[in-house]
């Protein structure tokens, strides 16, 4: 049964329902023919204005919301911390405030503080768009993840999706992981031990330290980013013991008796999580997650654009500030 | 000037009492317990249905002043203890400067005279600074009048250091309050290590941070039989860690705060930073194990641990938003409702952790009412809720973990040094 979009902005998938989860789908299926024409642009928000808020440096995510904000006719701004009063002092709720003053309809944010997204919905009345807050959910990644995979395997239910790499440390990794059990997938999460948050199986997902058995009745393999520059890195002395180890390489996908759809987020580390033959290979699908960010970006924009609830308006009582 | 309460349920057990008596205040002393009196008071409080105790004493409280005024003062935070039934406070030192000094402790008295609501007893610093490095001058500190050292905020992070101030506490007989976190081990975490630090996706403390320092601090004051005192007790390990050493005999006391056995870290899940306090709200296995705790006497006394913050060092992003809750004007309503109501604890052991245990652990002369005894009394009801919210706080912070919260128990009348100095509005 249709439902109707009713919450003025996206925070994480952990909050939404199944539902909810499906109209995205569906509406970024819908959207996706867009992009193909000729003259790429429909008139969906035109007057809109968008802004994208970036505290942490992104070319991917940046550049699909723009590209899917002025599909649909929306202004388009893009705000950088460097560039900005942010640099000054002024506070992330303060920020948003001049935004909203400035007449704006949605704020994209990206921040590396968990929460973020969170904190500024509840200050402001316009939309807030989560690009990614700290570790905490990249929802509209997983949306195109989730997407991608529908698109190519038919649906989502009864899959079998693993997602290997820091999963202490990944908000793509949260985001997937609700989105994915939401929608009937098992999730079996993969990575060295000290990069598996505590209580992760208590969000319904299964853990392994091994990279052949994550593999294994894999339908799809999430792989993710390592970022050796956090401190967990030091354990790490080289990374060739994480690509020896944890690597997505022919060998490993050359093992497996049924065809498995290989997908990352970006940016790649050629030879350290995946290698180039199976980034570039037959199963690969990761610039078709790429081409997907659009639509399911412009899905999410629009969705927004029509909700209007506040829903944060009940639970004053229990917030700080105001 | 005389003051007669009649007919209120008196609950002191230095005295052993727990009935119906009147009280009359006479010359800001106590000068008769008994039923029925029958004598002329300029004022007569009604206590019918409400019950009469010590004022509280609330041993771990954060003033702010002097150095971050913006936060509270000695005056707001003192009269939110008024409100709360707190008659006496214990001012922790880390303010800045830290009470780390006889200038310091000077500086501090001097405030304390001049604008305090309650009575108002100083912890000063265990290092210089509360910087873990060198001594301070803790004999001077006794002599100065201060009856606890602590370096609350941090722990003494070398054990040789720490084991020197333990030897040094116990030359002077002073007590030493023990902030349990080991620091290593803690790391920039900002709430509980857990399922909800991984959904949250927020760094979290574990258990350990707490426990082996708890650990560390009992063991070397066995050593030292110096007297210590444990800080905000969150989690079941270090419940468990201090009734062994009790059963020991080792000398150590321990005290929780309300939001410890009252909350959860689920509370965190909306990021409400009111929540992030230190350490961290815990699972509810650790709630019930402080509970059962104060229920069986191990943990001995109930504090605020009030921690004032500005909405702007707390209306932020949460890992940057500081940590800690006021609590002054919620702690005996948040046990009445949290461990009265719900019968862990009678009104005499309610009362021995909210006034008679803290005072004697400190060796001061109060948390008892006494004929003959400067009268400080509080008048409750027992069973009148209200509502906790931002326009009720009289701290000069509103950062309270109970917003929104209906609470049972209301202090009617607090009467310090034997004068009626707050009465709540009917």
């Amino acid at each position: 049964m249709p439902i109707s979009w009713t919450r003025k902005d996206l925070l994480g998938l952990e909050e939404l329902s199944k539902e909810e989860l499906e109209l995205i789908l569906t509406t970024a299926e819908s959207f996706k023919e867009i992009s193909t024409r000729e003259i790429k642009k429909v008139p969906a928000l035109r007057g809109r204005t968008v802004v994208n808020l970036f505290y942490e440096p992104s070319t991917r995510t940046r550049i699909s919301f723009e590209v899917a904000a002025k599909r649909l006719s929306a202004d388009m701004i893009t705000i950088a911390v460097e560039t900005s009063s942010v640099r000054k002092g002024e506070t992330l709720v303060d920020t948003g405030r001049n935004i909203q003053a400035l007449k704006a309809d949605i704020v994209v944010l990206r921040h590396n503080s968990s929460g973020a997204a969170q904190l500024l919905a509840r200050h402001l009345d316009i939309s807030v768009v989560n690009a990614g807050d700290g570790w905490h959910e990249h929802p509209t990644q997983a949306l195109l993840d989730i997407f991608t995979l529908k698109e190519k395997i038919g649906k989502i239910q009864g899959l079998n999706v693993a997602i290997v790499g820091d999963i202490a440390h990944s908000r793509v990794a949260r985001s997937n992981i609700w989105g994915l059990t939401k929608l009937g997938a098992k999730v079996i999460v993969c990575a060295p031990r000290m990069l598996i948050p505590p209580g992760i199986e208590q969000t319904g997902v299964s853990v392994t330290h091994d990279i052949d058995e994550a593999l294994y009745n894999a339908d799809a393999v999430n792989v993710l980013r390592m970022q050796f520059e956090r401190d967990e890195g030091a354990a790490f002395p080289t990374h060739i013991e994480y690509f020896q180890n944890f690597g997505i390489t022919k060998e490993r996908i050359a093992k497996l008796k049924k065809k498995i759809l290989v997908m990352h987020p970006g940016p790649l580390n050629r030879g350290i999580e995946i290698s180039s033959e199976v980034a570039d290979g037959l199963n690969s699908v990761i610039l078709e997650q790429v081409t997907n960010g659009i639509a399911v970006r412009m899905a999410v924009l629009f969705l927004v654009s029509q909700g209007h609830d506040k829903k944060y308006e009940n639970t004053d009582k229990k917030r700080p500030g105001r | 000037m005389k003051i007669l309460i009649k007919n209120g349920l008196v609950v002191d057990p230095a005295n052993k009492l727990n009935e119906i008596s009147d009280i009359l205040v006479e010359d800001f002393k106590i000068s008769k317990i008994a039923k029925n009196l029958k004598v002329q008071a300029d004022q007569i409080v009604d206590a019918t249905e409400k019950i009469v105790m010590p004022g509280l004493v609330d041993m771990h409280v954060h003033l702010r002043e002097p150095g971050r005024e913006d936060k509270e003062t000695i005056s707001t935070g003192t009269s939110a203890a008024l409100k709360g039934g707190v008659t006496s406070v214990l001012a922790m030192p880390n303010t800045h400067p830290a009470i780390d000094s006889k200038e310091a402790m000077g500086l501090l008295k001097d405030i304390i005279k001049k604008t305090a609501h309650t009575n108002v007893f100083i912890s000063a610093t265990i290092t210089k600074g509360r910087q873990g490095q060198a001594l301070a001058d803790i004999p001077m500190f006794k002599k100065q009048g201060a009856v606890a050292i602590s370096d609350d905020g941090s722990s003494v992070d070398t054990e040789d250091l720490f084991l020197k101030a333990l030897k040094k506490a116990k030359d002077t007989d002073i007590l030493t309050i023990c902030h349990c976190e080991d620091k290593g081990l803690s790391r920039n975490g900002v709430i509980n290590l857990g399922v909800v630090s991984t959904r949250l996706g927020l760094r979290g403390v574990s258990r350990e941070s707490e426990y082996k320092r708890v650990e560390r601090d009992i063991r070397l004051a066995a050593k030292v039989g110096a007297r210590i005192h444990i800080a905000h007790v969150s989690c079941l390990e270090s419940v468990d860690i201090i009734a062994r050493a009790r059963q020991k005999g080792i000398k150590v006391t321990a005290e929780t705060a309300p939001h410890y056995f009252a909350l959860t870290e689920e509370e965190v899940l909306d990021y409400n930073t009111n929540m992030k306090v230190n350490p961290p709200l815990r699972t509810k296995k650790d709630a019930e194990a402080i509970k059962e705790g104060l229920r069986k006497g191990i943990i001995d006394v109930i504090a605020s641990d009030h921690a004032p913050h500005t909405d702007n060092e707390k209306d932020i992003e949460f890992e940057r938003a500081e940590f800690g809750t006021i609590g002054l004007e919620t702690l005996l309503a948040v046990s009445i409702t949290e461990l009265v109501d719900k019968r862990i604890l009678d009104w005499t052991e309610l009362v021995k952790k909210l006034a008679l245990n803290p005072a004697q652990i400190l060796g001061i002369d109060k948390g008892t009412i006494r004929a003959a005894k400067t009268a400080d009394l509080i008048v409750v009801s027992p069973d009148r809720e209200w509502l906790v919210d931002k326009d009720s706080i009289r701290s000069k912070s509103r950062n309270s973990a109970f917003l929104g919260r209906k609470l049972k128990g209301i202090v009617e009348y607090t009467i310090l040094g034997g004068e009626i100095v707050y009465a709540a509005s009917k």
